[in-house]
């Protein structure tokens, strides 16, 4: 460039070399870098508080997934069977053969325990009245060695995970006694006593406060599926169905607009209001049964529909005016033009708020709670029927059931529960995402 | 093309295929057509040209009622077809659009393959009983729009995978697959180059031989080049219509002859 300067005609602008920054330029850059780092310790915090978060239901709960068994391989002859049978107290005599069952087998090791019935009910319960049912259930297994898995009690449990030490035994504590723990030592040294796979927590139902190692989820998980499928034969139906009609053909006008906003207030209506609305319509007046999955299902219908429905109009509206156009300018009518080329093209955007709808009614407990479905249930249904019909709880009532009793093993349970649920969420996702993989066209 | 025009220009006055009497059109409160009335004649290429906003979109999309999807949109007047009053209650759009085909400005296959975009008009209408028939309209529209060479390899590809003039032309056999009598074409060539520009150009005058053409266009040069009639609006007023070649060297309004050379829109 020409010195401008020079000729004095003219006052040069000042020059700036490309390689200083400018003031402005670094307040620029400097404001750039902050807004990244204020980016980057948001993220950060987050991931801690997952960490904190996964950490904290893992190292709770995974203990509920083990639980602690007394092997015993046991033999029952027909003398013996004849002999409980006749006695007065039957268990009892019962509880003396497996006493000498497994003093014999520590005997065969090695070791030498002296321990009676009080030391046997303290570490595994009432062992007389499980094994006089099973040999009453099978009279086959009569006169045959039969290997047995007992649970021990919640405190020999906890001792093996560590929640409960020797420090904690006191003297006159009845349910442990300071000498109990070396047998308990003994046994696990001989490898009677094991921790194994604790299947009976997926698979079992609920136990009262005597028996908190039995308790399992199985009912309640079967209650969460139960009420699933009402929320999803009843929700998805409807809600697509309105907003079909709604966003395609319904006029716009106050009524429609009035409709609009009702519905974005209703996805923002706190759950046990729904709860409450559901014990009012459909138990007190309509005199559906309480308690029952098919009420439960019917509240997170309520609750899941205007998710739906957002969602879906959401995928609606995102679909090209210009595909409608091509459609009604070949001579479709106006639903052929949406169930042909609209919904197709909607439909992963529909599938995955469905499915988050889904996922948020399987989370909820509150609503539950309203309409009874927090009771103590110990059994499964017995018919597909009453599945939907009979009383049943539902994982997160569960989850809160067992969080509310005193006992420490409930609360294992719970965190346990947490990470079952946590699965089912988890999958959800993934066919949500699977779905929408399957569903989305790509060209 | 234009010795062909000027042959045609001497033949001979050709049938009324559509019919414009008093035609307004109020989108709420704007009024976007002011008294619009026009003949337009059957296999003759009608071009609609003027500024941007003028209407002439509009005027062309009351033809087959797409305007009907509009919610405040209102028509009054009359527009006949083979003498038949499109806006009379008795008329089912659906059916009018089949007799009336469309072509917008940008493409817009489905997003499905070629052989179902061409392939979805005849099934609605029920055209074909076979799927012998179906794969004969098929090809047969698609040699029409000039595109059977091109694609007849790759039928079962995405629509949207061809280039933009070739979508374009895609668009224009699925238009004449379903067997219409009058062509509207809303600006097609106006997201294309020039190259598939002429090949639409050219497309065009041959569909002439079957139909009655009505196209939009921002370019004069376009509608020089192929139309036989021309329809200057401006402000939604239909201010000239006549021979094309009249309006482009001898036009009668001053507005027309402002706009041909330049001086507005």
């Amino acid at each position: 460039m020409i010195d401008m300067s020079a000729d004095g005609s003219a006052p040069a602008p000042a020059k700036n070399s490309l390689h200083a920054a400018d003031e402005r330029t670094r307040r620029r850059n400097a404001a750039e870098k902050r807004f990244r780092a204020y980016g980057v310790a948001a993220i950060v915090t987050g991931l801690l508080a997952l960490v904190f978060l996964v950490y904290a239901i893992l190292s709770n709960g995974l203990p509920a997934f083990q639980r602690t068994v007394v092997n015993i391989e046991f033999t029952m002859t027909q003398e013996q069977f004849d002999e409980a049978e006749s006695a007065l107290l039957k268990t009892r005599v019962y509880t003396d053969f497996f006493i000498g069952a497994l003093t014999d087998s520590l005997e065969t090791r090695g070791l030498d325990a002296e321990f009676d019935g009080g030391t046997v009910e303290r570490l595994l319960g009432k062992v007389g009245g499980t094994l006089r049912s099973h040999y009453r259930e099978n009279p086959g297994d009569i006169g045959q060695a039969i290997s047995f898995e007992l649970p021990a009690s919640s405190r020999v449990d906890r001792y093996f995970k560590g929640t409960f030490t020797r420090e904690s035994v006191g003297e006159g504590n009845r349910f442990m006694q300071p000498g109990d723990l070396d047998l308990v030592d003994a046994l696990a040294e001989a490898g009677v006593i094991i921790q194994t796979f604790n299947w009976q927590f997926i698979t079992g139902v609920d136990t009262g406060v005597d028996n908190p190692g039995g308790a399992g989820i199985g009912a309640s998980v079967l209650g969460s599926f139960m009420m699933m499928i009402v929320v999803l034969v009843l929700s998805l139906p409807i809600g697509v169905a309105a907003s079909i009609y709604l966003e395609e053909f319904a006029p716009k006008n106050w009524f429609t607009d009035l409709i609009e906003v009702n519905i974005s207030n209703l996805a923002a209506v706190p759950s046990i209001v729904f709860g409450i609305l559901g014990l009012a319509v459909f138990i007190q007046f309509m005199h559906l049964p309480q308690s029952a999955p098919l009420v439960g299902g019917l509240v997170l219908t309520l609750m899941t529909l205007p998710t739906i429905i957002i969602s879906t109009r959401a995928s609606l509206k995102s679909v090209p005016p210009s595909i409608r156009d091509a459609a009604l300018a070949v001579g479709a009518s106006k639903m052929q033009s949406v169930f042909h080329h609209v919904l197709p093209l909607a439909m992963p955007g529909i599938l995955t708020g469905t499915i988050i709808g889904l996922a948020q009614a399987l989370g909820e407990t509150a609503p539950l709670l309203l309409i009874g479905m927090v009771g103590f249930v110990a059994r499964y249904p017995e018919t597909f029927l009453e599945g939907f019909e009979g009383p049943n709880s539902a994982m997160p009532a569960q989850i809160y059931n067992w969080a509310s009793r005193s006992d420490a093993v409930f609360t294992e349970k719970a965190w346990g529960g947490i990470i079952i649920l946590l699965i089912f969420l988890l999958s959800m996702n993934i066919i949500a995402i699977l779905l929408r993989r399957k569903f989305e066209r790509r060209w | 093309m234009n010795d062909m025009r000027l042959t045609e220009r001497a033949t001979d006055m050709k049938e009324i295929k559509i019919t414009a009497e008093g035609v307004d059109v109020f989108y709420g409160d704007a009024h976007a057509i002011k008294d619009v009335s026009v003949e337009i004649e059957d296999k003759t290429v009608t071009a609609f040209i003027g500024p941007s906003g003028c209407g002439k979109s509009t005027f062309l999309r009351c033809l087959n009622r797409m305007n009907d999807t509009i919610d405040i949109a209102r028509i009054e007047g009359d527009i006949l077809i083979d003498g038949e009053d499109i806006y009379h209650p008795k008329v089912d759009p659906v059916q009018l659009r089949a007799k009336v085909g469309m072509v917008f400005q940008k493409p817009n296959p489905f997003p499905k393959s070629i052989y179902d975009n061409i392939a979805y008009g005849p099934r609605i209408h029920g055209l074909a009983k076979t799927k012998a028939d179906l794969d004969d309209i098929v090809e047969r529209a698609l040699r029409r729009g000039a595109l059977w060479d091109e694609v007849k390899d790759r039928l079962q590809e995405p629509g949207t995978g061809l280039s933009g003039g070739q979508q374009q032309r895609l668009c224009i056999a699925r238009a004449v697959a379903t067997e219409p009598e009058v062509l509207l074409m809303d600006e097609p060539c106006s997201a294309l180059d020039p190259i598939a520009t002429a090949q639409v150009e050219e497309l065009i005058d041959e569909l002439r031989q079957n139909y009655s053409v009505v196209i939009v266009t921002h370019s004069m040069q376009q509608a020089a080049r192929v139309s036989q009639k021309t329809a200057f609006f401006h402000l939604g007023i239909l201010v000239e219509y006549g021979e094309t070649g009249e309006i482009f060297t001898t036009p009668k309004d001053s507005r027309t002859e402002s706009y041909i050379t330049g001086r507005i829109g």
